[in-house]
């Protein structure tokens, strides 16, 4: 019910208070009377919601959750590779 | 800083690769945990993607989940429903509402039903469909049957100031709008009363994430602070899930009880403030609304307020509309299940006489309650 889908801005149609909006290759128009005048513009990554425009999404924070989620990839790929190592050092038949 | 792609706001947040690195630091995390922890998701958007992406196996034995009330259309009580389908039948109206409402059994049947005796019913996408519906039958009286909570809330208060702004004269309302924060009062109230052992305490809260895109994260600060359970805003994406998850442990481990947000993207402290505005304009709360299987909730429905009444179909129709209340299916645990007093498969007509295409009770109706995911996952859970 509540789902939601993260879409591009690629059109404004300030008249109609309209917005076109780009859903993974669907283009579909949402409406703009939730949002502040002048706040959404083209380019924008945006929150669509039965035919409106619900927020815009920070990108920032969006690209900061990504790079997090890496660093935390990368810190377990070495804790891994730590771990391997150690076990083969401790591997008992290890020099036979 | 990388230029972000759409699909990036997709694929970066179902990385299974990044699901099993937090389900590896979940795992780390929670073995400091003195007892397990109960962590309610109160959305069914939520619920739907834990199961559909397997998170329950991901996590140790002492983190549990303990699905919400579901969604706004399965709590919809049968008076209510019949409303739709009694305004339905009337010769010169068009009953106009979105797709959810379809099967949700009323007692005198689903929506589809009364479509199929002839009721002119009406399933759409957007509430601002309603317009093209109106212009095109003049003659007619379009009733919107507005659903949803605070999600959708700001939806149905546009369309009102559409309707009103251009002096359209054949659209009324119905409204039956629900809020968050009320019944998870309820549900900790109800499951504190009946708590026996941990298993059904609710411990913290996974909070809605696009209802919090309305309201702001404001709205859940009483529940650290006055309530003791921790919220943390998450996503409905499986790292979203996973990483406030993490986050919820954390505070337990480290003997903090915190507000967080983890949907940074797209929730704010404040909120969408001009869908409030609009909402608080055109609506007030109802002093209680019935939500089906759990019973009376105050404060935690909306109603149009009086000066609007001239698009109020309740007001307008109140003489055919019933007011008394429709009890559920006997045999029917709902309420027990959503007050974690009971397992779906403890209910005697789970899987049997109630199923997904016949639910008789409301945990069962969406395809985010819990019965319905019982239903649906119930093998691998048991697994």
């Amino acid at each position: 019910m509540c789902l939601s889908i993260p879409s591009k801005v690629v059109e404004l149609d300030l008249e109609r208070n309209v917005a076109i909006v780009d859903t993974m290759g669907v283009k579909r128009e949402a409406g703009l009377e939730l949002m502040e005048e002048g706040d959404v513009k083209i380019g924008d990554y945006v929150l669509l919601h039965i035919g409106f425009i619900m927020n815009k999404i920070d990108e920032e924070d969006a690209l900061e959750s990504l790079k997090v989620y890496n660093e935390i990839l990368e810190k377990l790929d070495e804790e891994e590779r730590r771990q391997l190592v150690e076990e083969d050092d401790n591997c008992p038949n290890r020099g036979a | 800083m990388a230029e972000l792609q759409l699909k990036d706001l997709y694929d970066g947040f179902r990385n299974p690769e990044v699901i099993q690195g937090f389900a590896k630091l979940i795992n780390e995390e929670s073995k400091k945990l003195s007892r397990p922890i109960n962590i309610m998701e109160v959305c069914g958007g939520h619920t739907h993607s834990i199961m559909k992406f397997g998170l329950p196996q991901l996590l140790p034995d002492n983190i549990n989940f303990v699905h919400g009330p579901g969604c706004p259309v399965c709590i919809m009580p049968k008076e209510r429903i019949d409303h739709a389908y009694i305004l339905a039948e009337l010769d010169d109206t068009i009953l106009v509402t979105l797709g959810d409402m379809i099967k949700v059994p009323g007692s005198r049947g689903s929506l589809q039903d009364a479509r199929a005796k002839g009721a002119d019913v009406r399933f759409v996408y957007s509430p601002l469909d309603t317009l093209k519906i109106a212009q095109e039958n003049p003659d007619k009286k379009v009733i919107f049957f507005a659903i949803g909570f605070e999600t959708t809330t700001p939806m149905t208060t546009s369309l009102i100031d559409i309707v009103l702004k251009r002096g359209i004269k054949n659209i009324y309302f119905h409204i039956n709008h629900v809020t968050v924060p009320e019944v998870m009062v309820e549900l900790i109230d109800s499951r504190d009363e009946h708590v026996d052992s941990y298993n059904n305490r609710i411990d913290a809260f996974l909070g809605p994430s696009h209802v919090s895109v309305i309201t702001g994260s404001k709205i859940y600060e009483k529940f650290p602070r006055d309530y003791g359970r921790p919220v943390v805003v998450a996503g409905f994406e499986p790292v979203d899930v996973m990483e406030a998850i993490l986050m919820i442990v954390r505070q337990f481990n480290e003997r903090r009880c915190e507000l967080e947000v983890e949907y940074k993207r797209l929730v704010s402290y404040e909120g969408n403030l001009k869908a409030q505005a609009l909402i608080n304009h055109y609506f007030e709360k109802a002093s209680l609304f019935k939500w089906r299987g759990l019973g009376n909730v105050s404060d935690s429905g909306y109603k149009l307020r009086p000066e609007f009444a001239d698009i109020n179909a309740e007001k307008i129709y109140a003489d055919i509309l019933p007011r008394e209340e429709i009890e559920d299916h006997k045999l029917c645990i709902c309420g027990d299940i959503l007050r974690g007093m009971a397992k779906p498969n403890e209910c005697t007509i789970f899987g049997t006489t109630c199923k997904p295409n016949t639910p008789l009770g409301s945990c069962m109706v969406s395809s985010e309650g819990a019965c319905a995911a019982y239903y649906k996952y119930g093998n691998i859970l048991q697994g």
